[in-house]
């Protein structure tokens, strides 16, 4: 079960709905001043079969906008997302199977009326993956997988633990035998010490499945510990692309830098150490990004083309890309 | 004296399922100006913990024992009156969600000038000049301008910097901030901490920083209590406890950190669960997830203290052995 993924020139764009008054005065000729939100900015990424890709930024970076169009969930504006070569919606709707999604909050992506053995059998069955007499068997199968009893087949979501719900979640997901798993934040929600059993678990599923993943996460720690390669997003655009190890120990984009450098490490030295340094201003809001290069604003060492010209994603060191005028930084 | 001691503290919730005892004989010393990192993970009782140190326990909790005492006076059992004379003046409480604090109906400068009127008389314009002044120590720029700003106005990073700056106003002797990061982005949260760490230096502001992140935690405190089932169960100096935890509890959440592992390999997981409050095992609460449990884990091991160094196990790790 993999297949590669393609994205290419994919674009959001948010817009707010009309109120009635509104929609009145355009119908009437006025200009009605509409807010966009360009949530993800012409971008492109490949991953290949039984590759796993870390999808790294901080909030309203447009991760989980381009999550969700892989995933089928979200049209993109203009721009496809492909698996095994075949569009993942056609018409403004989901036409495959073969891409799954794992969500942040364990508690809100299950029916909490619905039992667990249910909830797990339901796609299969509707989608004739398997006939409704080989449900039992199939369940077992699944939630065995994930490291779960049978017996819990027969309970609600709230008779579960937050790891344990979200270990359902993940078995549900690759009930349907999907060729890709997005992973949205998926031990974001969850403790230090049922983080590890999670991560565990999908290193454990990629070994047996041979899954192609996009895990999408704010923390730089977990995906370095998952990812092969990794996708550094910022404001609606991919800064850079590359093998996870490299990235980490050689940012080639100043933004991936200032996020590295921005996390706090362990200090394990008695005498205090500043053990991260802080990337200057803020994040910039997305309804109206900076012209050029969207980081220029924060960049150390942005100079006047990084104003006015839209970097592009180049290859600046073999399987390594970033959009920077300047790259390779020195 | 310590500016803080807390001693034996016991907070329990009676619900009807049954007595949950959140904070159970919780024990701890905060100096003037020291910086000290409250960890565990979810329902270990941190939070309950700080809420109790500011009198914030509404039933069904209750405190029903123990002390807290700030610079020798004891707040357990002082009326609604005088701890909220002692609240925002004496000792305030930033929270991981600054709207929990911020009205948003009214703009900051009205929250602030009521901030500082209800500890004293204080005029419109002294009160819009030390508000500005608040803002600017917390780096928020424009300062001047964003005060008649509302909160929904703000960022996620500036709004929590406007909660510092109210919590800062009256220069408590003390400030418990609970998870006040963490719903940040990283970068912002890098600004967070060491703006935090250079006005809890300038000041002599003593804090305890509560946080379920050991990194955060190291990069500020300079003492580290790790709570596990509403107990300490290992304190000392931060760099000492995470280089060479004694418990193993402790050693079992550091190993599990994905920044220490080698990438792709398995991370060394705590087996089981946190357990239910209700349901707790008999003796260690641990024992069931312990590696090191043999059948004197049966008995509630007490804490023993070496030097600096405290933590609540029969079976402590060597002195030696790095986490």
């Amino acid at each position: 079960m993999s297949a590669p993924v393609e994205v290419e020139e994919a674009s959001k764009l948010f817009r707010p709905r009309l109120t009635l008054g509104e929609k009145i005065a355009a119908a009437l000729g006025s200009l009605v001043e509409t807010r966009t939100v360009r949530a993800l900015d012409r971008v492109s990424l490949s991953i290949r079969p039984g590759e796993v890709v870390g999808l790294v930024g901080e909030s309203g970076c447009g991760k989980s906008t381009l999550g969700r169009i892989i995933a089928g969930i979200l049209p993109p504006t203009s721009g496809t997302a492909r698996i095994g070569g075949e569009p993942v919606m056609i018409g403004g709707r989901k036409r495959t199977t073969r891409v799954q999604m794992v969500f942040q909050d364990p508690f809100a992506s299950l029916d909490p009326r619905m039992r667990v053995g249910q909830a797990i059998a339901e796609g299969p069955i509707a989608h004739a993956i398997i006939r409704r007499a080989d449900a039992s068997p199939y369940v077992k199968k699944w939630l065995e997988a994930v490291g779960l009893d049978y017996d819990f087949a027969g309970r609600f979501p709230h008779q579960f633990s937050g790891g344990q719900r979200q270990r359902i979640a993940i078995a549900r997901a690759l009930a349907m035998t999907p060729d890709v798993l997005v992973c949205d934040e998926p031990v974001a929600s969850l403790d230090v010490s049922i983080q590890a059993q999670i991560i565990n678990l999908f290193l454990k599923l990629r070994r047996e499945l041979g899954l192609t993943m996009l895990f999408i996460s704010h923390d730089l720690g977990v995906v370095r510990h998952i990812s092969d390669r990794i996708a550094i997003m910022y404001l609606g655009r991919i800064v850079e692309t590359g093998d996870a190890r490299r990235v980490y120990a050689d940012p080639l984009h100043p933004y991936t830098r200032a996020l590295l450098d921005s996390v706090p490490k362990l200090v394990l030295k008695d005498d205090e150490i500043v053990s991260f340094k802080a990337i200057r201003g803020e994040l910039p809001s997305a309804l109206s990004p900076p012209s050029g290069c969207h980081f220029h604003l924060r960049c150390p060492s942005a100079v006047d083309r990084c104003r006015s010209q839209v970097p592009l994603l180049r290859e600046i060191e073999p399987a390594r890309h970033a959009a920077c005028h300047l790259a390779p930084i020195g | 004296m310590s500016l803080l001691e807390v001693r034996d503290l016991q907070t329990h919730f009676f619900t009807r399922a049954g007595v949950l005892k959140a904070v159970d004989g919780v024990s701890f010393d905060v100096a003037a100006g020291e910086v000290v990192g409250l960890v565990g993970e979810s329902g270990s009782g941190k939070t309950v913990t700080g809420l109790s140190i500011l009198g914030l326990i509404d039933p069904p909790g209750q405190i029903v024992g123990g002390s807290v005492r700030l610079d020798g006076q004891q707040l357990v059992g002082l009326d609604r009156e005088a701890l909220r004379r002692l609240r925002g003046q004496r000792i305030a409480m930033v929270f991981q969600d600054p709207m929990s604090v911020l009205n948003p109906v009214l703009t900051i400068a009205t929250q602030m000038r009521l901030a500082l009127q209800a500890h004293g008389r204080v005029s419109k314009d002294a009160a819009r000049a030390r508000s500005i002044e608040a803002l600017a120590a917390v780096r928020i720029p424009d300062a001047s301008q964003r005060l008649d700003a509302y909160p929904h106005q703000f960022s996620g990073g500036m709004r929590q910097r406007v909660a510092i700056a109210i919590a800062l106003l009256h220069r408590p002797a003390l400030i418990v901030c609970d998870e006040p990061t963490t719903a940040l982005d990283v970068s912002i949260q890098a600004q967070i901490l060491i703006e935090m760490r250079g006005l809890v230096r300038d000041l002599g502001t003593a804090l305890i920083w509560i946080s379920h992140d050991l990194a955060t935690v190291s990069s500020l405190a300079s003492r580290i209590l790790v709570m596990y089932a509403g107990r300490i169960i290992e304190e000392g100096p931060t760099a000492a406890v995470l280089r060479n935890p004694r418990h193993p509890y402790s050693r079992g959440l550091l190993r599990s950190l994905p920044s220490r592992a080698e990438p792709g390999r398995d991370l060394a997981q705590i087996p089981g669960t946190t357990p239910s409050l209700l349901r707790l095992p008999k003796g260690c609460a641990f024992r069931p997830r312990c590696p090191e449990a043999t059948d004197l884990c049966q008995q509630p091991p007490l804490l023993e203290r070496h030097g600096a160094r405290a933590y609540r196990c029969h079976h402590p790790l060597s002195a030696e052995a790095p986490a």
